[in-house]
């Protein structure tokens, strides 16, 4: 049934998408790692942080999870436009909006409910000013609704409302594409240069902004959905030419140079002052140029050697890993679920590095074997209700992915 | 594969527990130790090394919010961070008449403070104003921008009402660290500090240094006021360190 209802797709011209209908574990790969790398990345530095990618450049997980979700919603909505039009692709967006707002709330409980009992538990004279953060607990009928609006976000809590907006623009993105997907990703551009310049932003609650700057960020879902609907392709020389290898690697050995003297003050005399004052502070709230360009080097070096036929995808090992990219709305949720409730376990029990170390891994182990359970409920209800409309529901798995 | 996820795991756990002996080992003696890098600065402070070397009196002001003080009734003035600092700057330079005074802005941004900046010096002639900031904007995430802003504008009237500056960043505060995010601050100080050749006390990477070497545990739960006056005892002599170091005197030769 897949490959009849693929036909159209694989005859449709002009936009295209890879005629076979696998999936490409490529992108369930590196998405599952950056799941992982946010979670490690939410707990409080530890051993294992030092195995994460912002240690070694500008860009970090991030990055990644933007650029993919824009890549496979773009491919899984993109197709449903061609084949079902517009209004159904927009609902099948919007139902996806819906499952990830309500995730997000569901977050928000659970972030309540950690800091309600720190702020009951927690007395240090030595933070007494920082405490002071618990004060919206005061006034929960503001909090809560300004929380609904996406206006009030704890830390760790920014990516999904990030995703919201732009997953609610994505019906206007692909049908912009349909009709010229080069002048899309102009606008796009166009979008970001005009938010550093004007410094356009979204407001937060009580005060401030977003910390993913949705106007900014815009540019790698926008790029992704690009090299989803055949940009990718077009681009193939040139990912394939050596001269752009070599300034690939040349910027990311830069970077991680940059980023030693982060970690490492001892070495950060070596920097040339003028370089510092020109690049410093490399903003992630409007993903800076830095930032974009490190994960554009780093794509284009992973595509290079990491082939779409790289034997290891199928191996054992990876599985987990591709597990989690194939579920990652309910695994980013368990991950931040689980960053909140290692830094409880970690308060409650001062076990040190250990224990710390335990926590991460174990983390790591629940996402997989939550993956795997997901894609097990996945395969029973495939096996038992036969859906005419399996492509829909495939659509909702693969795609929206958060 | 079920067999050989177990060996990993097993091989996981015991790295994890081997990294975790050498942090228990040292959970004992407390000895205010500060990596030398964490320190070091470039920039100097020529107002502060005149008035060591004329053995003229070197008066400091410390402008900050509240985690420039131990808030409780229980502990004194002097167990707070400044005082310790005026103590121990008085033992290190026995000729210098070393006076220390505190202005705490409690739950004002930088650019508050900045913006009352002109007032407060009014009638004071310190050498030297170390300026604690970034916890008010961190807490209220104001934008990094105008935070910056607000920093530029604050060190400019300190430096234009003729007194050296050292900039301090937040405390390192594990607990919270889901709730409140300091990096874009941090940044920002250091850029600011950078551009005005300011130096910078880190206090958020020495205390975090102290939480991670076992020094200091400052993740737990429950503390007695004994921690707030043993960190703020350890801050207060690793900053006159700090100032006696970027003011290039060597103590010794005092005199």
């Amino acid at each position: 049934m897949d490959a009849a209802a693929l036909a159209p797709a694989a005859a449709a011209p002009a936009i295209s998408v890879p005629v076979s209908g696998e999936r490409e574990l490529r992108l369930d790969l590196f998405r599952g790692l950056a799941l992982w790398l946010i979670f490690i990345d939410h707990l409080p530095p530890n051993f294992l942080t030092w195995l994460t990618i912002r240690n070694y450049g500008f860009s970090d997980a991030t990055e990644i999870f933007i650029f993919i979700s824009g890549y496979t919603a773009a491919f899984v909505y993109g197709r449903a436009m061609r084949e079902s039009g517009f209004v159904i692709a927009t609902a099948r967006i919007l139902r996806r909006v819906w499952q990830i707002y309500v995730a997000h709330v569901f977050l928000f409980t659970i972030f309540l409910a950690e800091i309600s009992y720190v702020a009951t538990s927690f007395e240090n004279p030595l933070y007494s000013e920082e405490m002071g953060i618990m004060d919206f607990l005061k006034q929960p009928d503001v909090t809560i609704v300004q929380a609904l609006l996406l206006r009030f976000r704890p830390v760790n809590m920014d990516v999904l409302p990030l995703y919201i907006v732009l997953m609610l623009f994505l019906p206007a993105i692909l049908w912009l594409m349909k009709w010229r997907a080069d002048v899309t990703l102009a606008l796009s551009v166009l979008l970001y240069a005009a938010t550093w310049e004007y410094d356009l932003h979204l407001s937060a609650y009580p005060n401030g902004y977003w910390v993913f700057n949705p106007f900014a960020w815009q540019l790698l879902f926008v790029f992704g959905a690009w090299c989803a609907q055949g940009g990718a392709r077009r681009m193939s020389r040139i990912l394939a030419s050596r001269i752009t290898l070599a300034i690939s690697v040349a910027y990311l050995l830069a970077a991680f140079c940059v980023t030693l003297t982060w970690y490492m003050p001892q070495l950060s005399y070596l920097m040339p002052r003028r370089l510092e004052q020109w690049m410093y502070p490399i903003s992630k709230t409007d993903l800076d140029v830095l930032r974009f360009a490190h994960f554009l080097a780093l794509a284009a070096v992973t595509v290079r050697f990491l082939p779409k036929d790289w034997p290891y995808l199928k191996s054992p090992w990876l599985r987990p890993l591709i597990l989690c990219g194939q579920h990652s709305l309910e695994i980013f949720c368990l991950g931040v679920f689980l960053a909140f409730a290692g830094h409880f376990v970690m308060a409650e029990v001062s076990g040190g590095a250990g224990l710390h170390f335990i926590i991460s891994i174990s983390g790591i182990l629940i996402m997989s074997a939550a993956a795997w359970l997901f894609s097990w409920y996945k395969h029973s209800a495939d096996k038992n209700t036969s859906r005419t409309k399996g492509i829909g529901g495939n659509a909702d798995m693969a795609g929206g992915g958060s | 594969m079920k067999s050989d996820s177990g060996v990993i795991l097993g091989l996981m756990m015991l790295a994890g527990l081997l990294t975790a002996v050498p942090a228990r080992a040292e959970d004992a003696a407390v000895s205010c130790e500060v990596p030398d890098y964490l320190l070091a600065s470039e920039t100097t402070l020529p107002k502060v090394a005149d008035a060591i070397k004329s053995g003229h009196s070197l008066d400091i002001l410390v402008i900050g919010s509240r985690s420039s003080t131990i808030n409780t009734t229980s502990a004194s003035e002097a167990s707070a961070y400044p005082g310790r600092l005026q103590a121990v700057l008085k033992e290190k330079l026995p000729s210098t008449a070393v006076n220390v005074s505190v202005e705490i802005q409690a739950k004002k941004t930088a650019e508050e403070v900045a913006a009352g900046m002109v007032k407060l010096m009014e009638g004071k002639k310190p050498t030297l104003v170390i300026w604690q900031t970034g916890t008010v904007d961190a807490m209220r995430s104001t934008d990094p921008e105008d935070f910056r802003g607000g920093v530029d504008a604050g060190v400019v009237a300190l430096q234009e009402a003729g007194a050296d500056v050292i900039l301090m960043n937040p405390q390192y505060s594990p607990r919270t660290e889901t709730m409140i995010s300091a990096p874009p601050y941090l940044d920002n100080m250091r850029v600011v500090a950078q551009q005005h050749d300011v130096p910078l006390f880190d206090r958020f990477a020495i205390m975090r240094h102290w939480n991670e070497s076992g020094e200091f545990d400052l993740f737990t739960t429950f503390h007695g006021i004994e921690l707030a006056k043993r960190v703020h005892d350890c801050l207060g002599r690793a900053l006159s360190q700090f100032v006696i170091d970027a003011a290039r005197v060597n103590p010794a030769q005092q005199n």
